[in-house]
């Protein structure tokens, strides 16, 4: 497959980021240090170009009911203007993606799903829509700019009428920004710092980007790349998709279940709610360590008699905290926070913490 | 980037310092870079002889776990203990106080003659 650019491609490589293939496109990794660029997320205000993120407009009478089959939420709950975190479970007990879910109107919503399961998402969804609803791929006609960080809505307010203290958490609105019409400001993040996600047409993304960078001028906005994106979604215990959550984790193990709504049906509820009732045998937890060491994807995690209880599916260095962190599943006795745990890694095995997400 | 015309390297990324008895060790600009914010260096190979291509140790940036490679057959002399409290050192100033190991040569002395020059390492990373 070839790698795709991304429409900004030019600017990434004149900051000097160094690009990577991620998800059949070039992405920018990191412009200057990882652990500078997490830093700048967490006390000031960093920007991250995830256009590769897919987007879905689903239009028409049943959308709602469409939406309601596909995804665990239940987003009969949405007001026009809100968000919210779902995922698509599949049919024999895992999950396709997480996405978030946008209304706009009754019969109008965007579903915003990651760039590696675009083909594949469509092609489920699209399975499932014996309902007559309109669905149309945006994917490669938007750009999305997440600006995040404490400082975040105070550039971007330079740059709009639009009261930004007005959208609350999980809230967009559509509007003027920068001098361009239709842009959708989403109070949504993968940080955990707050700020927006900002939905472009490709026309306008570089004259955006450019704004949003002027407006940050004085408070040293920076570029951040994918991996600083990591590290600060992983510091919050957020799942990525194709390590902590794939089509054969189920939501209720990941510990999704506050996205897991039994009060409507949808694909493969009914094995779902067995499999909550009779009680989950594994479950994804955030352990930290204890000895030097940094977890990684795959390492084997052991009990005090080194027998293999699970195994990590997401590890850093936290630079918050200066310490090994990760997420993993394992078996059901060893979930409470302050189990005690051991990572496998290389020729030794250290101690870690079960801890309660998240971890700063 | 900064690559020492009096040093000697390999293809996997790292410098080695020859002056008389004395062989030192480390990872080059270029690798340094590349892998980001060093974060973690575990070399627990001192006293041991080991062959050229062999791993000596590993480095581990935030993202990433990478293997060194004895660039030289020999022993592990020394090891940079700084690096413990300092991995950091390794970014900042790869050829000095970020070196790795030091090493006693026991191998063939072809094997020198199989290092990089400067040039010839240029070559490789396309600067």
């Amino acid at each position: 497959m070839d790698t795709k650019k991304l429409v900004l491609n030019d600017i990434h490589v004149s900051l000097g980021a160094k690009m990577m293939p991620f998800a059949g496109y070039s992405m920018p990794v990191r412009y200057s240090s990882d652990i500078k660029e997490h830093m700048a997320v967490r006390n000031d205000v960093g920007v991250f170009d995830v256009s590769h993120m897919g987007e879905f407009f689903l239009k028409g009478k049943n959308v709602l009911v469409l939406i309601q089959k596909v995804t665990s939420n239940d987003a009969s709950i949405l007001a026009d203007g809100q968000a919210q975190y779902s995922c698509l479970p599949n049919d024999h007990g895992g999950i396709v993606d997480d996405l978030i879910v946008y209304k706009f109107s009754n019969e109008e919503y965007m579903l915003v799903v990651n760039a590696s399961n675009i083909e594949k998402d469509w092609n489920w969804i699209s399975g499932q829509n014996d309902l007559g609803v309109m669905m149309e791929n945006v994917s490669d006609n938007y750009c999305l700019f997440a600006v995040q960080g404490p400082k975040a809505t105070g550039v971007l307010q330079k740059l709009t009428d639009m009261d930004l203290s007005e959208i609350k958490f999980y809230h967009f609105a559509v509007g003027s920004f920068a001098g361009h019409e239709g842009v959708i400001m989403s109070n949504t993040g993968y940080t955990g710092s707050g700020g927006f996600e900002i939905y472009v047409k490709n026309e306008i993304a570089r004259d955006v980007w450019n704004k949003i960078f002027k407006a940050g001028e004085e408070v040293n906005i920076q570029p951040v790349g994918l991996g600083a994106r990591d590290t600060l979604r992983l510091e919050k215990g957020y799942c990525l998709y194709g390590n902590d959550i794939d089509d054969e984790t189920s939501p209720l193990e990941a510990g999704l279940g506050w996205i897991t709504k039994f009060n409507k049906t949808f694909v493969n509820s009914s094995s779902l709610l067995l499999q909550k009732e009779a009680g989950v045998t594994k479950k994804l937890i955030g352990f930290k360590m204890e000895e030097k060491g940094i977890p990684r994807h795959g390492y084997e995690l052991k009990n005090e008699n080194e027998e293999l209880i699970g195994n990590v599916t997401s590890g850093t260095i936290s630079p918050i905290l200066q310490k090994g962190i990760g997420l993993g599943y394992v078996k059901k006795e060893y979930t409470a926070p302050g189990s005690e745990i051991w990572v496998a890694i290389r020729k030794k095995v250290l101690k870690a913490n079960v801890v309660k997400l998240p971890f700063v | 980037m900064n690559i020492p015309e009096k040093l000697r390297y390999t293809d996997d990324h790292e410098w080695i310092s020859i002056e008389g008895d004395i062989v030192i060790v480390g990872i080059t600009d270029f690798a340094q870079s590349e892998l980001g914010d060093i974060v973690y260096v575990e070399i627990e190979t001192e006293g041991e002889k080991i062959s050229k291509g062999d791993v000596f140790g590993i480095v581990e940036a935030v993202k990433t776990v990478s293997d060194l490679f004895m660039p030289l057959t020999g022993t592990v002399e020394e090891v940079n203990s700084d690096l413990e409290d300092n991995p950091e050192s390794v970014n900042e100033d790869c050829y000095e106080k970020g070196w790795l190991i030091k090493i006693k040569l026991t191998g063939s002395p072809d094997e020198l003659d199989e290092l990089l020059t400067a040039e010839q390492y240029k070559a490789v990373i396309g600067d």
